[in-house]
């Protein structure tokens, strides 16, 4: 925090982002005539860019999609490689290509050979990724190409080769595209120390960022530069492209009643639907998986004029995907209903419409959105939100809002994870010994390890070697071995093969295939007739175990009848019932930023503002301020109120799910002490309910109850600590550590049968771990993944420090509209299917009648 | 067999809590041991001890503490039950190379629990071979009252047995909720007992490698629950 505020200022006073009179060069030939040919002029900022590469200046290009981000990237390295004279071919890589995604990567190289083609470059360029097969990655290790297109996880496997100082040593540029998507991330620490890798090898290159806009440029700017030491941040240029026509938004206001509560936006499916036949191609961005396919399907039931629409998701088979992707490059389809896959620059067709349905959660992923309409820069995007419920609305108009005046937010950066560290560790001794001391000095290099010190990064290398335990029995197995000359090296070649097999940070949940039986109907039984057909996709092993044969789910946009598991397939047959049990992935939640959140409460707090919300939503807050307040911007707002043989307590901090799910464990410990006899908790977006046997209302009243003290910042120390060590959440945040630092394998495709019996469960390692060494490094590191990932204890403690001595609490007799979408999320988790709905319907009804019913009594 | 008692006084029923093989009641216990009250044996299978360190040696470097917390749980057994016999049903160390390695601190825990009682380790494939110097008896199978102890089942043998090595589990779905346990498999002629060591794991009896060792009807999975063994029928029982 204190960093990030230094830098801040430091930038402040260099003058941020100037976009300054640097003096540009014209385009050299062939390019200039290339540029003319198609009757293009270069944008200033790709002149820009390729002048201070020419400088060899690490430099960050800060572009709205549609800006010719990804040539201007390129040109210095083409330029340079095209100048170059060439007598025999190259054996060391020009240009490393780096994107967070393997589609990206393949799609970019795709558009990149066009303008090598046509300008007869004598350049060779290639990809590299996980689907790249063996003999071509032997190939280019052997022969190079000038420019390598792949992925940070492709980089780490490269060098920890023996023969990276060979294959990088001539390395002149390495572009890092859709940066503001990787940095933050332990992909991003990892692609940092993979760069002061490259760095020590090459020490000649320059590093060049594609960023779309960001709020805080400046981490951005450091990450691509090499700093050295903590009491001084460097960065490198920034350049910014200048902002394409102000996007045209509105938010939907539907003739249809607003739902309380809920996210599938079904109540606005007509309109949604002709807003897509009165446009040409239509991206329906949706938050969760679940969603896409849920709305997909209902669009399909009401699709009569039969337009060709699309579903678009992670989990999907990926030869469906790119069909569907170039169905839309084609023209052939009218709308793709999708979820954050197509967030990132991959650019489709011709869009002229963006909807985003439910709200957006932050100011910069709508304006990432917004950039996939309409890509020439100077006519503005299109979009239209639909907000899923009340709330949704509040939130999408201070969204669009913040478009209006093009701000940002982006979450902050955290020190690098040490988990991370330790592949690299490791990584780095596959490629060949090293002395620990110039290896800190090369970690500590890197922006998100800047502030390493010697004594944690001493205690990963012996986790790396023993495990670095206080018992140190493993002393005759250590990985890591001193040299006569003072340097660490592998113990073993078996461990580099190890290590490669474990390369990268992403560990997925495991995954089952879905795959479609030929045949109908029947159980499937261990040899059964059912012939096991195409794979639709994938899907969490967690879902499918909730599963008993019979049950049916939305998958790929079908009604789908689960029949059994057959090794690492979830067999699946089409199914009749029309009333499907719909997969609920965890996957595409995000919280509410920060940012957009105190906007929604700026705009709540000012009752002029509501005008500009549409009428059934003012209605809803001014019965609000009649029966209880509008909580100012800066206040938090406790309501207390029975209900049935309940009390209930209902506070308004905005700060995102879970962080709410975070502040409801902590509460209700504390209540418990209070002897307020809690007994569950809810939470939304907005709001946390806690209900319980005690009339917190009256212990409130008559001071038995201290709110100052129940919303105290201490309840993030011990109680913080008592829950997190039996939660679940510790052991998924530990399973996670312990792959990506290597301490257990990952599981690979054809293991897992033999699995469960022969591996031993990261729970079993955590109990053992936690019960003898609770202060192992690798707790630790899970403790902090587990208290920013899933908890954002940051963000609470930020909360719990914003409210101090503005706590304002109403007592009242009724729930208060303001309660009623958090009061609906009670029960919604355990009952299913259609009991859910008429179980939601009814309460609805309920909760409405009692707030009327006390309005009225009121005057 | 299996047959839930009801208790008029409740209207609850209780849940049986021993199996019987042959006649013996033999009592499974929530820790994952079986005690055998008319023998005063206390029964244990696959310990496997020093598993951390047969991990470590091949680049996995485990917490090293497998092995005291799983004597630890040993002695709270005996401690409570104070038998006078205890078997270890194979598997006990998991390799034969590191038993001879087990640190001094765990080999005097092992020597004070076998002080005044009559200590078996049966061999297992993990262990066939361990040295003097852990004590006890060694010998690859042992009979006690017509049940034979051996480490692997065997599908043909003539008399109940009580086995281990297939490490069963169980899983059952409830309300949409997945409970997966480790459990003891018996189908009233054998027993197949959980493993007990820190860093063992479980497979599902519904798995292959239980085909032939029980008749599927009367297939029972008690699962061990925190303080409690359940008994499930082979009906509710779900493979992964």
């Amino acid at each position: 925090m204190k960093q990030a505020a230094k830098v801040k200022r430091q930038l402040e006073a260099e003058g941020e982002g100037r976009p300054g009179p640097v003096l540009v060069p014209p385009l050299p030939e062939p390019f200039a005539s290339w540029f003319a040919r198609r009757g293009w002029s270069p944008h200033a900022h790709q002149l820009q860019l390729l002048k201070l590469a020419e400088d060899r200046r690490d430099t960050l290009l800060i572009a709205p999609t549609g800006a010719g981000k990804t040539l201007a990237g390129f040109l210095p390295s083409l330029v340079d490689l095209a100048a170059r004279h060439r007598t025999k071919p190259a054996r060391s890589i020009h240009t490393l290509y780096v994107s967070p995604l393997k589609a990206l990567a393949v799609d970019i190289a795709r558009n990149l050979s066009d303008p090598v083609a046509e300008m007869k470059l004598p350049i060779t360029l290639e990809t590299r990724t996980g689907d790249t097969p063996p003999s071509r990655r032997a190939h280019q290790r052997q022969l190079p190409p000038d420019i390598l297109l792949t992925t940070p996880e492709q980089i780490a496997l490269m060098l920890s080769h023996p023969d990276a100082a060979h294959l990088f040593g001539s390395l002149r540029m390495v572009v890092l595209d859709e940066l503001h998507a990787l940095a933050s991330s332990k992909r991003g620490d990892l692609l940092s120390l993979d760069l002061a890798r490259l760095r020590t090898l090459s020490p000649e290159l320059t590093a060049i960022g594609l960023s779309a806009t960001v709020a805080r440029p400046s981490e951005l700017a450091a990450y691509l530069v090499s700093q050295q030491g903590i009491e001084t941040t460097r960065f490198a240029e920034v350049v910014v492209a200048s902002a394409g026509a102000k996007p045209d938004i509105t938010i939907l206001d539907s003739e249809a009643e607003l739902p309380w509560a809920g996210h599938s936006a079904r109540y606005a499916l007509p309109e949604i639907y002709q807003a897509i036949k009165s446009h040409r191609l239509s991206l329906m961005f949706v938050n969760t998986r679940s969603q896409a396919e849920m709305l997909f399907h209902a669009l399909w039931r009401m699709n009569d004029d039969n337009l060709p629409i699309a579903l678009h998701h992670g989990s999907l088979d990926v030869g469906q995907r790119r069909k569907v992707e170039a169905a839309m490059v084609a023209g052939k389809l009218r709308a793709v209903v999708c979820t954050s896959t197509l967030d990132l620059g991959i650019d489709w067709g011709d869009v002229d419409l963006v909807i985003n349905v439910g709200a957006p959660k932050g100011a910069s992923r709508l304006a990432q959105r917004i950039g996939r309409a309409n890509h020439r820069l100077d006519e503005p995007s299109k979009a239209l939100l639909v907000p899923a419920n009340r709330f949704e609305v509040i939130e999408c108009q201070a969204a669009l809002e913040a478009a209006e005046v093009g701000a940002q937010d982006t979450p902050p950066s955290r020190p690098g994870a040490l988990d991370v560290l330790a592949q690299h560790v490791l990584g780095m001794a596959c490629s060949g010994p090293y002395s620990a001391d110039e290896l800190f000095r090369e970690v500590t290099s890197a922006a998100p390890y800047q502030g390493l010190t010697r004594h944690v990064f001493d205690k990963i290398v012996q986790f790396v070697a023993t495990g670095g335990y206080t018992l140190a029995s493993y002393d005759r197995y250590a990985k890591l071995k001193p040299t006569p000359d003072g340097k660490l090296r592998l113990s073993h070649p078996r461990l580099a093969r190890q290590y490669r097999l474990n390369v990268g940070t992403i560990v997925e949940a495991p995954m089952l295939k879905v795959r479609l039986a030929r045949g109908r109907g029947g159980e499937l039984k261990p040899k059964s007739v059912l012939v096991a057909g195409r794979v639709l996709g994938e899907v969490e092993e967690w879902f499918i175990e909730q599963l008993v044969p019979g049950d049916s789910f939305i998958f790929a946009g079908e009604v789908l009848r689960f029949e059994g598991l057959r090794e690492m397939d979830a067999i699946v047959t089409r199914g009749n019932s029309t009333e499907p049990k719909i997969p609920t992935y965890d996957g595409g939640k995000f919280p509410l930023s920060t940012y957009l959140a105190s906007r929604v409460r700026d705009l709540l707090a000012v009752e002029d503002a509501w005008s500009r919300l549409p009428a059934q939503v003012s209605d809803w807050l001014r019965l609000q301020a009649e029966i209880s307040v509008v909580p100012e911007a800066n206040e938090m707002l406790v309501e207390t109120f029975p209900r049935g043989q309940r009390f209930y307590l209902v506070c308004y901090p905005f700060e995102g799910r879970l962080a709410h799910q975070s502040l409801g464990m902590l509460l209700t410990r504390r209540l418990e002490r209070a002897y307020a006899r809690p007994l569950g908790f809810v939470a939304n977006e907005y709001a946390l309910a806690v209900w319980g046997l005690g009339d917190m209302g009256a212990m409130i009243e008559n001071g038995r109850l201290d709110l100052a003290k129940l919303f105290d910042k201490d309840m993030l120390g011990d109680d913080l600590d008592a829950w997190l060590a039996e939660s679940s959440l510790m052991k998924r945040s530990f399973r996670v550590c312990a792959t990506i630092s290597g301490l257990i394998e990952r599981r690979h495709p054809g293991q897992e049968k033999t699995g469960r019996q022969m591996t031993v469960s990261s729970d079993l390692i955590y109990d053992v771990l936690r019960q003898h060494e609770p202060d192992h490094i690798l707790l630790q590191a899970a403790w902090a993944d587990a208290a920013t990932g899933m908890l954002d204890v940051g963000r609470l403690g930020g909360f719990l420090q914003r409210i101090v001595g503005r706590i304002r609490h109403i007592r009242l007799e009724h729930v208060s509209p303001l309660a009623v979408p958090v009061m609906l999320e009670i029960g919604r988790e355990s009952v299913p299917g259609e009991a859910r709905e008429s179980l939601l319907r009814e309460t609805v009804e309920e909760l409405l009648a009692e707030v009327m019913q006390h309005a009225a009594r009121k005057h | 067999m299996l047959r839930a008692n009801i208790n008029t006084g409740t209207g609850m029923p209780e849940l049986p809590s021993v199996i019987l093989l042959a006649h013996h009641a033999l009592k499974p216990l929530a820790a994952g041991a079986i005690y055998w009250e008319a023998e005063q044996t206390l029964i244990v299978a696959d310990l496997h001890l020093e598993k951390g360190a047969a991990y470590a040696a091949r680049g996995k470097m485990l917490p090293p503490y497998d092995s005291r917390t799983t004597l630890r749980g040993l002695a709270a057994l005996i401690m409570n039950l104070a038998p006078s016999r205890i078997v270890a049903l194979g598997d006990s160390f998991h390799t034969s190379e590191v038993a001879t390695r087990l640190g001094m601190e765990d080999r005097d825990e092992i020597a004070r629990l076998q002080e005044g009682r009559e200590w078996f380790w049966i061999t297992g494939n993990h262990d066939p071979e361990l040295p003097l110097s852990i004590g006890g008896i060694v010998c690859a199978a042992l009979t006690i009252a017509g049940i034979t102890l051996r480490h692997e089942p065997s599908p043909d043998a003539a008399t109940p047995e009580i086995a281990g090595h297939l490490h069963p589990a169980a899983r059952i779905a409830r309300r949409g909720e997945v409970v997966r346990r480790k459990c003891f498999a018996t189908d009233g002629s054998r027993i197949v007992m959980p493993a007990f060591g820190a860093y063992t794991g479980g497979l599902n009896v519904l798995d292959e490698a239980f085909t032939g060792l029980f008749t599927r009807p009367r297939l029972e999975a008690w699962m061990m629950g925190r303080s409690t063994v359940y008994p499930v029928l082979a009906r509710s029982l779900l493979p992964d």
